[in-house]
């Protein structure tokens, strides 16, 4: 096969998990007004004060405008057209998997996610949010011995109010940007997870978020708590059918970590992108944040962002206790007219807090990738340290890839430093690889691999080698 | 002999070879035949095409066959792509070797000795039985076994670089290499270490084209045929003898026009036929 043909084919492969579930859905009609909201906390059954979080965060997400600052062309989304809540029916509380619709354990089994827990290979504890709810979470009972609460962010409003009513908010106030707010007032399902003191969690937790519904928003809502000396790894994954529409993700997650506990976070994220013109797509504008709140804590953001038709998400750091790490490690990848905007912030407020930033950019066609970072040490912060590493690889001429690190430095003893690299996969590496035997497909694939290498080691293992997979089937069709 | 003997005791037979590299013609007209066993030298000023002929057999996409054939055992070479020719045992050492960061050296020939295994149809290699064998031919070029976890080319000498072809000839065990002025850049000791290699590997069925500009390697490589490459043609073939001829006189009678003296060494350029 000539490498014309070899191309074409490959450009010709799609969106694997494009596929609609037809079930049939719970809605309420589109638009978004108070009546709405309390529609939501109506449907779910939710407590007055969830209510009034809900609405305060709208009627501050009504004074506020769309953000224009990133660096990405996007079109205007039409709040009012957009379905705010949408649940696979019938909606009736689950005793076990047993009662779960045939229909969506399908569909999860189709996306590679198998919710029988029998049949899962790897440790790890899932809950699948489907549209706007938590379709089911495996595991629990085994994590409840242990006193890990982990579960759909709803249930956890109902059974454990305390912990949410002290938490929700206290990382990402809904005050803090236009999509936070408008989480924080509609926000339908997701995930919640405690560990308590000095637990260190046995298996990965995992959300899988699949938007199935046509013209709904996926508003999810995640807070992880690790409490005194514990630690959790946390995974969530992410697919949307293909449609010619732009579907908005506006996500919040917020992450705790008390004295000396650990939360590492990984996230593949591979919405539906669009298609080679650039057509459809998910919108997938989060919010993402961690607060290290004691002493020696740590917190270390890993993601992979293959999908979407436009990214922007900013997972931060917040390092208050002393002593305390914040680690954001990230592949994003751009093709055909993908648009990613993504980076970290870092607050440096403790002492001898240090944070390592490592950004891996890879663009593709017409993509085109900005990493947007800032480095903010304050004034008490003595002895602060940070690395910053954002490298940018190039396949082809009419992709883009821009960086802003900003840094600023309150406290005269702290240490930055910052590295960038720009580079390209030339023909003549691509070549270089044909000589020696091996094909263009293989040859890119090996390339990006070891470009993102320092990024996947930080992944849970059997993540590491499916996002590498992601990342050939993402990047099929980008050379030429 | 009849003519399909010949034509089956050929490696390579190129005939009457057109190539262009943007739109420019380069290659006019080349002929060589190629036998099994056989080390055949190309000489000739630099710009005369050596490097367009090495990449044309490998099939570098940036270099246009325009008219006449090239046989590789009997098989039409321009219909395979790159990778397949390399799979069938071609293996050009390039002689600007390029670097790919963040893949180690060994997960790179590791990954390509696979690729022709696979498409030999031979088990692949795990990574321990890989090392015993990069192992032995890292002492047959005299290579640093530390150089087989950095990054491929990376940063390496132009020494280092050269001797890393060898490495990766050594390994993928061709039946016809082509080494593009390997002894560039080379100082005398590491030029010695470097043919060494290339002789242990010389023998049997294998062939080689080296490419060379100065006769100084085929002192240590010595060829069974010489030929000199100008403005894309093969204008003289003769023995090792001719290549010290070449060394005497240099390359400036080729713009002359002028042959040098006709020497004992000289040979019927081959026709066409
Ligand atoms: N990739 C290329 N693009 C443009 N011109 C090229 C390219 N490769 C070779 N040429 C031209 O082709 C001619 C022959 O080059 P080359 O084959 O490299 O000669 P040699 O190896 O004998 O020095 C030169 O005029 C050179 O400028
Ligand atoms: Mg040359």
């Amino acid at each position: 096969m000539s490498e014309a043909e070899e191309l074409q084919k490959l450009a010709d492969k799609e969106y694997e998990f494009g596929f609609v579930t037809d079930v049939e859905a719970d809605s309420i009609p589109p638009g978004l007004d108070e009546d709405t909201i309390r529609e939501i906390v109506k449907r779910k059954g939710e407590p007055d004060w969830l209510l009034e979080f809900r609405l305060k965060a709208f009627r501050h997400w009504q004074t506020m405008e769309d953000p224009a600052w990133a660096k990405v062309k996007k079109n205007t989304v039409n709040y009012q057209d957009l379905i705010y809540y949408s649940a696979p029916k019938p909606k009736k509380q689950l005793d076990s998997l047993d009662e779960v619709d045939p229909e969506l354990l399908e569909t999860f089994e189709k996306l590679g996610i198998s919710l029988e827990e029998q049949k899962r290979l790897s440790n790890v504890a899932v809950d699948a949010v489907f549209d706007s709810v938590s379709v089911a979470t495996t595991f629990s009972d085994k994590l409840a011995e242990l006193g890990i609460i982990f579960g759909s962010f709803s249930d956890a409003v109902k059974e454990h109010p305390d912990l949410i009513k002290k938490y929700l908010g206290s990382v990402v106030p809904y005050t803090d940007n236009f999509y936070s707010a408008l989480n924080a007032a509609v926000f339908s399902d997701g995930s919640f997870c405690y560990i308590p003191k000095g637990v260190a969690c046995p298996m990965e937790l995992s959300t899988y978020f699949r938007i199935n519904a046509a013209g709904t928003g996926q508003f999810e809502r995640t807070l992880i708590v690790a409490d005194e000396k514990s630690t959790v790894s946390y995974l969530e994954g992410c697919t949307a059918p293909m449609r010619d529409e732009n579907q908005l993700h506006a996500a919040v997650v917020e992450l705790v970590a008390l004295e000396d506990a650990t939360i590492k976070y990984s996230t593949v994220q591979n919405w539906y992108p669009g298609d080679a013109d650039g057509v459809g797509g998910i919108y997938n504008f989060v919010t993402k944040r961690g607060l290290c709140k004691g002493d020696r804590s740590k917190i270390s953001w890993t993601q992979v962002e293959t999908g979407s038709a436009i990214t922007w998400k900013y997972p931060s750091c917040i390092l208050q206790g002393d002593d305390s790490i914040g680690e954001f490690y990230s592949v994003a990848l751009t093709n055909n007219h993908q648009q990613a905007d993504t980076g970290t912030k870092m607050v440096h407020l403790g002492k001898r807090t240090r944070s390592t930033i490592i950004s891996k950019g890879i663009s593709a066609g017409q993509g085109q990738n900005t990493y947007r970072g800032l480095v903010d040490v304050k004034k008490n912060a003595e002895d602060a340290r940070n690395f910053s590493q954002c490298d940018s690889m190039l396949l082809g001429d009419r992709c883009g890839a821009h960086t802003f690190p900003y840094v600023e430095v309150r406290n005269p003893s702290a240490k930055v430093e910052h590295e960038a690299t720009t580079s390209k996969i030339g023909e003549d590496q691509i070549f270089y690889c044909n000589q020696r035997g091996i094909s263009t497909e293989d040859a890119i694939s090996m390339i990006v691999n070891g470009f993102c290498k320092e990024v996947f080691s930080e992944l849970p293992m059997e993540f590491a080698v499916e996002a590498q997979k992601l990342l050939a089937v993402s990047l099929e069709g980008s050379v030429g | 002999m009849s003519e399909n003997e010949k034509e089956g005791s050929m490696i390579l037979e190129v005939n009457d070879l057109h190539a262009s590299v943007e739109d420019t013609p380069i290659l006019r007209g080349l002929n060589l035949n190629v036998k099994p066993g056989e080390v055949h030298a190309i000489m000739g000023p630099n710009g005369s095409g050596k490097s367009t002929f090495a990449n044309v057999i490998a099939g570098h996409e940036d270099y246009a066959v325009d008219s006449g054939s090239v046989l590789y055992n009997g098989i039409d070479l321009l219909d395979l792509s790159p990778e397949e020719r390399a799979c069938e045992g071609i293996f050009l050492a390039f002689q600007y070797p390029v670097s790919i960061p963040g893949i180690s050296n060994a997960y790179f020939l590791r990954s390509a000795l696979n690729a022709v295994r696979r498409y030999r149809e031979e088990s692949e290699v795990d990574a321990v039985d890989f090392l015993q064998l990069v192992r032995s031919k890292m002492a047959l070029v005299g290579m640093d076994e530390k150089l087989l976890q950095r990054s491929v080319n990376d940063g390496f000498s132009g020494g280092e670089k050269k001797r890393n072809e060898i490495l990766q000839m050594a390994v993928l065990d061709p039946k016809l290499a082509i080494l593009d002025e390997t002894d560039s850049g080379l100082d005398i000791d590491a030029l010695r270490i470097v043919a060494e290699g290339v002789n242990a590997l010389r023998g049997g069925d294998r062939s080689f084209i080296v490419v060379t500009h100065y006769q100084r390697l085929l002192d240590y490589i010595v060829p069974d045929h010489v030929h000199v490459l100008s403005q894309g043609q093969i204008v003289r073939s003769g023995d090792k003898t001719l290549a010290h001829e070449l060394e005497r006189e240099g390359y400036s009678w080729l713009d002359s026009g002028d042959k040098p003296k006709k020497s004992e060494a000289d040979q019927k350029v081959q026709e066409a036929s």
